[in-house]
């Protein structure tokens, strides 16, 4: 009996699936795997254990994957245990690699330094918070950061957009970001409202952007923020609200971003690398392919590349790291 | 069997059915409690319904063989899931052949030998209920400070298979006492009047019959663990792992990976996430398939 109301079960599971898949779709590209480099380096071998931010997770992945290419041999891994949590492992000796959204802190360092673990910091990318109003939205073009405080501030009590300026129009505001695991989250609300984590909690969070994209797509009066990588996937579906951090009206772009005008929502993005980890041939050769592909990393992973002089900066610490 | 008694019998079958379904002299009381119960049903069933058809709807059509042949991608077109899913199976190989010996274990002395009388029998008794009841986050933080750093595992995968191992012991352990309780003490009283050992009677007449609820406890602790993924964050599973896992090697498990793809921006990576979903799926109802077969193949009545 059970027997067959199970098969029955799989049955009309399938069935369903079945039906399902006659509706098509799936992968659009070359399902082809990049094929390794012609300049392989199979001599190198090893593994580099990379740990830390999940803002720059999607850098240090893609890193990770096309350094693979060149060495083949080498296992490279990627964890998300947070900006925190990569540093603690770091300096726990666990981890090759940290990855952060934010510099190292203090106390963070006197850690490494009591388990003499020495590091060089570098700055690998740009990250730029973009804040995102529905398509029909035509008052909010630019919002200043003291408007932002008054809709995003911890004892917001805007409503409409009429109470952050009166001469908006009387539409309901809704509000949509990332959850307060978020590093998206910590940074805005430490550049918004003063203070890490401080936030009205009367908004639709979510730890998935996706979510706030079709939350701000279908309400009028919706504004949103989430990493400058997400707007530039969803052009095509929200309009981008210009910020004014007390000198005028800045849109995120990369110029804006990488010189830190548009302030204060944009940021460097950190890999702080071991230096007894980079003795291993492995890891140095992962520090030099990264300084030598930094600009189509970058770009290809949705972050806003370096500087000319960020990069000058970068190629001396990881050459410091080498020597 | 003559004609007045079958009618008597159909009558009275009648009666009981029309008690059973309540078609007569059904109170308010007994009609709001039927409907209770049955929107109780529904409300399980069409929540299922509907995630499995958004599932298969969006997933579908990315379960192809690329999925299954290639390690992780950030471009879309050839991601797959490969070292996820290996990892996953290898940790389920891992939790039938160590968690599952301990659990049993430990519930046959329990229900079996052991003085139930004795203080430190209930201090144990007491524990296994409370453990059963902790975050699986906790069980992460002690396999990080103890396995993984304490006696210098590092963050591989059989640290993270003991962890969670450890975290479905509760759950079989109270499963399989349960089952053993099911077996009607007459057996035991049977085979040792019969002259058998408490330890034949054990292996050859209880443990058999107890085998069904056994092997659905058990079948409940593994799918919770197979799905797991804050305590395996916890002791360092990765996110990005390309090459196929071994015991002692760093991992990540489908979950972890569903996890990670539902955050990227690409749409494409939601369909992926959503056909990872139909592999995980499918690993738990064929785990399931074992079970019932067990329970069918041993099921006894007494």
């Amino acid at each position: 009996m059970a027997t067959r109301k199970t098969l029955m079960t799989i049955l009309a599971i399938g069935g369903i699936g079945a039906a399902l898949a006659a509706c098509g779709g799936g992968r659009s590209g070359d399902t082809t795997a990049a094929s390794t480099a012609a300049d392989a380096d199979t001599s190198l071998s090893g593994s580099i254990v990379i740990d830390g931010s999940s803002t720059v997770a999607p850098l240090a992945t893609l890193t990770a994957e096309r350094f693979k290419s060149t060495a083949p041999n080498v296992n490279v891994t990627v964890g998300t245990s947070g900006t925190g949590g990569g540093i603690e492992k770091f300096c726990n000796g666990e981890t090759d690699v940290a990855t952060a959204s934010r510099a190292i802190k203090d106390e963070e360092k006197a850690i490494c330094d009591e388990k003499q673990v020495t590091f060089k910091e570098l700055l690998v990318a740009n990250d730029g918070i973009a804040l995102v109003a529905n398509k029909e939205n035509t008052w909010a073009t630019c919002l200043t950061t003291d408007q932002l405080a008054i809709i995003w501030g911890p004892d917001s009590k805007a409503t409409s957009w009429k109470d952050v300026d009166p001469s908006f129009p009387d539409e309901a505001l809704k509000l949509y970001g990332p959850g307060t695991d978020s590093g998206t989250f910590d940074f805005f609300t430490k550049a918004i409202n003063g203070e890490e984590g401080a936030s009205r909690t009367d908004y639709s969070p979510s730890e998935d952007d996706n979510v706030t994209i079709k939350g701000v797509e279908g309400e009028k009066g919706g504004l949103g923020y989430f990493g400058l990588s997400y707007y530039e996937q969803n052009k095509d579906k929200l309009s981008l609200v210009q910020v004014d951090g007390g000198s005028g009206c800045v849109a995120p772009d990369v110029t804006t971003v990488q010189d830190g005008t548009y302030a204060p929502l944009s940021r460097p993005l950190y890999m702080y690398i071991a230096d007894a980890a980079a003795k291993r041939p492995e890891v140095a050769a992962f520090a030099n392919f990264y300084v030598e592909n930094e600009p189509t990393l970058t770009v290809d992973s949705l972050f806003v590349p370096l500087s000319t002089e960020q990069a000058a900066t970068m190629k001396a610490e990881a050459e410091a790291l080498a020597g | 069997m003559n004609g007045a008694n079958r009618t008597a019998t159909a009558a009275a079958q009648r009666s009981v059915r029309d008690a059973l379904t309540g078609r007569q002299h059904r109170s308010i009381t007994a009609t709001v409690f039927m409907v209770f119960i049955m929107a109780s049903t529904a409300v399980g069933l069409i929540a299922l319904a509907v995630l499995l058809f958004t599932v298969l709807q969006d997933g579908l059509p990315y379960l192809d063989p690329v999925l299954f042949e290639n390690g992780p991608s950030m471009d879309p077109n050839i991601a797959g899931a490969r070292p996820a899913i290996m990892a996953s199976i290898l940790m389920a190989v891992v939790l039938v052949a160590t968690a599952l010996p301990v659990a049993i274990g430990t519930a046959v002395y329990l229900e079996e030998f052991a003085p139930k009388d004795r203080w430190w029998i209930r201090l144990i008794e007491l524990n296994i209920q409370n453990l059963a009841a902790i975050p699986s986050i906790i069980f992460g933080i002690l396999g990080l400070a103890f396995l993984v750093r304490g006696i210098g595992l590092g963050p591989v995968l059989l640290a993270g298979a003991l962890i969670l191992g450890l975290q479905m012991l509760p759950t079989v352990i109270i499963a399989t006492r349960e089952a053993l309780r099911a077996v009607p003490d007459t057996v035991r009283q049977g085979g040792m009047a019969l002259g058998a050992t408490r330890l034949q009677v054990v292996r050859r007449e209880v443990l058999p019959a107890a085998i069904p609820g056994i092997a659905t406890g058990s079948i409940l602790g593994l799918s919770r663990a197979i799905g797991e993924t804050a305590p395996l964050l916890m002791v360092g599973a990765a996110t990005f792992v390309s090459f196929n896992p071994g015991l002692l090697t760093q991992y990540t498990v489908l979950p972890i990976l569903i996890y990670q793809w539902i955050r990227l921006p690409q749409e494409a990576f939601q369909g992926l996430a959503a056909a990872a979903i139909i592999v995980l799926l499918a690993i738990l109802i064929s785990m399931n398939g074992v079970a019932i077969w067990m329970r069918n193949r041993f099921e006894r009545k007494w």
